[in-house]
């Protein structure tokens, strides 16, 4: 039993740093097109990864459904630009152009994460 | 792909065969999944994925007319404040629902001590309070649920992972000691449904109080809209009509009565009035504005009626500019955040795998009962441990601090300026327009024949010129009433002086330069040059005919609260450096007056940025204040560079730091403020550190063996509540913000 435990605790302790970082790193989520709606609800943006063509200036549609004060803004750090979010309705976000790479996006206390490939 | 919503306002619905006409032409367009009117508010709202235009096109070959409904800052901040009550009631509810049972249950826990399971008739009572449990934490923690479901699908982990794995983990062994408690050590049995209720009810408390206590840090904001004026009082042929302020067009023209706030940027056509403008640059004492000035939105109108002209709209008036900077500066990232920002990344993860090491830890050398203390044990680590106050340890403090810079007319650009601005040792300050007031003026006319006649010939002659000095020289003339003639063969010398003829006149003005070059003896009024470089004023020959005539100077006088605000500088600890143009006798003078002790004079443009790089070089931390239009490269090069320009939009565009006041003292609250938000962001962030250090050991059980008890998982989250609304109300303790004086 004592055995059981342990292996099991120590399988967990795998299971945490195989999940949140090393397939995380592996497989990163599927990228969805600049157009698409990003939801901010349940401390997710959805979908996260959000591809922008290279060069172009782009805008991003995001609908806030979490009334919570962590997901008034959302803040592009590497690139100067935030936007605050209207609860329940689409606020657009104007992005300028880009050189190719990946570029996060966060809410203000960086709970909220998102990426954006720029290719 | 979710679907998205557009709200278009309507023009010319008025009644409900509109409504359904609306809806109809709507409901064929491509991609629409629904719309609705609402005729009230004049509005339409569209479900589906849609083009905008299709929609309008779609509702005016229904014979109407729509448009994308732009929502305003305003509006934006007004809809999140009702969000945010809304969310706060919500917020309480929860927790006094969870707390209305976990009291009672703990309060039973401590007096009759009878939280285990052994009898079949305790089984049956634990499990119908296991069942309200469950109730509970679907109800009023479901959200946490969800949120760590989402959160783990995309492999991260939030505060939402740690407080749904908390309870969650305290509430499913609670049931197993319920539902088979013979598979556990008699000494185990112990439920913990209290824990789940308690840590629910109290965070979400904590949330509510948060809710409430960031509300205020994004006062400042809120009072710039608030200024922000709805409507306009535009002349439509030649009738005075009210329009809203978003359909005033430029070149329209507006009229502002006493008592009114100015709606639009302008210049003023008639009529003349003390305008209070202390809400964008933090100057107290009214401004007089007449014929030809400039009016900014959002200031206050108050004893005169004016007619102006509308130079500027929307967004693009200085104070959405304003607005527009200071929530941008607010939400930008300080450099100081960055060792916070990668620990709170890997944060939560880390805090699971110590969770799970220290539960092993009791169970192979703890003593019994060993499964209960895992179970105490790891509830804890995962409740205490606290991922938000380390998120919000920067962006509240940054949020309160370019909120209160911009109530003192002090717009910062970004968390990197207002962090690099509590740094400086020294501050490099340009003379001209900075220090003084910008304007030269005649200080000094002598001459041993007619001063007027003199002052008319130089004036007459110094009309062709461009020169800042040659302008203040017709302006003296112009006020002494005196008829200016015509100038002839007019020549501007560089670094010299002008000549040319006025009334046959040949005539010379210049320096002792121009003089010796054009064999004019002036021996006789080298002591009066000198003796009036002494004060700091610039002075000039004149030359009629050949011969010495006199000699005119020029000074720009010193802004009157320059001395006391280079005093608060140097009390802040920072070397001040004067730079200049001008000659080295008049810089010194100057510098002595205001006991500035370094002074560079003589200084072409590029001189100025190469001094600010020399002190770089040499490891100070360098700011540069300057007007923001002359001194851009300066500016640029220094770490922080300071634009004394009273708001001027070049300014507000390129500098770090502008002063929407004309004065030096904005640079010391500048650095005030930035000294205070950094402490302030230190004292947050050491908090939410050393909360996180010693509280996760000490949840791991490291003080056991002195104490003899485990910390209680509902201690834990009480700790875990409190220190996000610490964090928040110590970030609010800089709206006490004072400078250390103001305007001397």
């Amino acid at each position: 039993m004592n055995l059981l435990i342990n292996l099991l605790g120590l399988a967990l302790i795998v299971g945490i740093v195989w999940w949140f970082w090393l397939s995380k790193r592996a497989a990163p989520a599927a990228v969805a097109p600049a157009a698409s709606v990003i939801m901010v609800k349940d401390g997710v943006y959805e979908p996260e990864r959000i591809q922008v063509p290279v060069h172009e200036e782009t805008t991003l549609h995001f609908l806030r459904e979490d009334p919570s004060p962590c997901a008034e803004y959302v803040v592009f750090a590497d690139l100067d630009v935030n936007a605050q979010l209207a609860v329940g309705e689409e606020t657009e976000v104007k992005l300028p152009a880009m050189e190719a790479g990946e570029y996060p996006f966060t809410c203000q206390m960086q709970m909220y994460r998102g990426t954006l490939v720029v290719a | 792909m979710v679907e998205s919503k557009k709200v278009f306002s309507l023009h010319g619905a008025s009644c409900a065969s509109c409504v359904n006409k609306i809806e109809t032409a709507l409901n064929q367009v491509p991609g629409v999944i629904q719309a609705r009117v609402n005729l009230a508010e004049k509005t339409t709202s569209v479900w589906g994925h849609v083009d905008e235009d299709a929609c309008v096109l779609a509702i005016e070959q229904a014979g109407y007319g729509a448009e994308l409904a732009t929502v305003s800052d305003r509006e934006l901040r007004e809809q999140q404040r009702e969000a945010d009550q809304k969310h706060y009631r919500d917020l309480l509810w929860r927790a006094g629902l969870a707390l209305a049972l976990g009291l009672p249950l703990m309060a039973w826990g401590l007096i009759t001590g009878e939280m285990s399971v052994h009898a079949p008739a305790q089984q049956i009572a634990w499990g119908l309070v296991g069942f309200a449990t469950l109730a509970v934490l679907i109800y009023c923690g479901g959200h946490f649920f969800t949120g760590a479901w989402k959160a783990f699908r995309h492999h991260n982990a939030s505060m939402d992972t740690l407080i749904a794995l908390g309870t969650g983990t305290a509430w499913l062994f609670s049931m197993l000691v319920v539902v088979a408690p013979q598979l556990l050590p008699e000494m185990a049995r112990h439920v913990y449904f209290e824990a789940s209720a308690m840590i629910i009810g109290l965070i979400n408390l904590g949330q509510a109080l948060e809710v409430r206590a960031r509300g205020r840090t994004s006062a400042a904001v809120e009072k710039l809209l608030q200024l922000q004026e709805v409507s306009a009082r535009v002349l439509r042929n030649d009738e005075e009509v009210d329009v809203p302020v978003d359909e005033v067009q430029l070149g329209d023209r507006l009229r502002v009565r006493p008592g009114e706030k100015i709606p639009v940027d302008g210049t003023v056509l008639e009529g003349s009035s003390l305008v209070d403008e202390s809400m964008l640059t933090g100057e107290p004492v009214p401004v007089k504005k007449a014929q030809g000035d400039f009016l900014s939105a959002g200031t206050l109108n108050k004893n005169g009626s004016l007619l102006f002209t509308a130079e500027k709209v929307g967004s693009e008036t200085r104070l959405a500019q304003i607005i527009e900077m200071v929530k941008n500066a607010q939400n930008s990232r300080v450099p100081i955040a960055r060792l916070a920002d990668r620990i709170s990344a890997v944060f939560v993860p880390v805090v699971m795998v110590i969770a799970v090491l220290a539960a092993l830890v009791w169970f192979n050398w703890g003593p019994e009962p060993k499964v209960a203390h895992m179970l105490v044990v790891a509830t804890s680590v995962l409740i205490i441990a606290c991922p938000c106050a380390l998120g919000l340890a920067t962006p509240m403090s940054v949020m309160v601090g370019v909120g209160k810079g911009a109530e003192h007319g002090v717009l910062v650009r970004n968390g990197k300026a207002l962090q690099q601005a509590s740094k400086l040792t020294t501050l490099v300050v340009d003379k001209t327009g900075t220090l003084t007031e910008g304007a030269p003026k005649v200080t000094d006319l002598e001459t041993e024949g007619d001063k007027d006649e003199l002052l008319r010939l130089v004036a007459s002659l110094e009309q062709a010129s461009e020169h800042p000095l040659a302008e203040a020289i017709v302006d003296a003339a112009q006020e002494r009433g005196i008829r200016l003639s015509t100038v002839q063969h007019f020549e501007a010398i560089i670094a010299h002086g002008v000549r040319g003829e006025v009334d046959g006149h040949k005539l010379l003005l210049g320096n002792r330069k121009l003089m010796l070059r054009e064999n004019v003896d002036v021996d006789h009024w080298q002591a009066a040059v000198e003796a009036l470089a002494g004060k700091g004023r610039t002075a000039m020959y004149a030359a009629i005919d050949g011969r010495a005539a006199g000699l005119i100077a020029v000074a720009d006088p010193l802004r009157s609260d320059a001395r006391s605000a280079i005093q608060r500088l140097k009390n802040l600890g920072l070397e001040i450096q004067m730079l200049t143009g001008d000659n080295g006798a008049t810089a010194d003078a100057v510098a002595t007056q205001l006991g500035i002790d370094c002074v560079h004079a003589e200084l072409l443009p590029e001189d100025k940025e190469n001094i600010v790089a020399d002190l770089q070089a040499k490891g100070g931390h360098v700011g540069m204040a300057g007007d923001g239009i002359n001194d851009a490269p300066a500016l640029a090069r220094a770490e922080v560079g300071f634009a004394i320009g009273a708001g001027t939009d070049v300014a507000i565009e390129t500098a770090d730091v502008t002063l929407m006041r004309s004065s030096l003292h904005g640079v010391a609250d500048a650095i005030e403020l930035s000294r205070a938000t950094l402490r302030n962001i230190k004292q947050n962030l050491f908090g939410a550190f050393i909360y996180n250090i010693l509280g996760i050991p000490i949840a791991a059980g490291l003080l056991y063996p002195i104490t003899g008890s485990l910390l209680s998982p509902v201690i834990a989250g009480a700790a875990m509540a409190l220190s996000s609304v610490t964090v928040v109300s110590n970030a609010n303790r800089l709206r006490l913000f004072k400078p250390s004086e103001v305007n001397a």
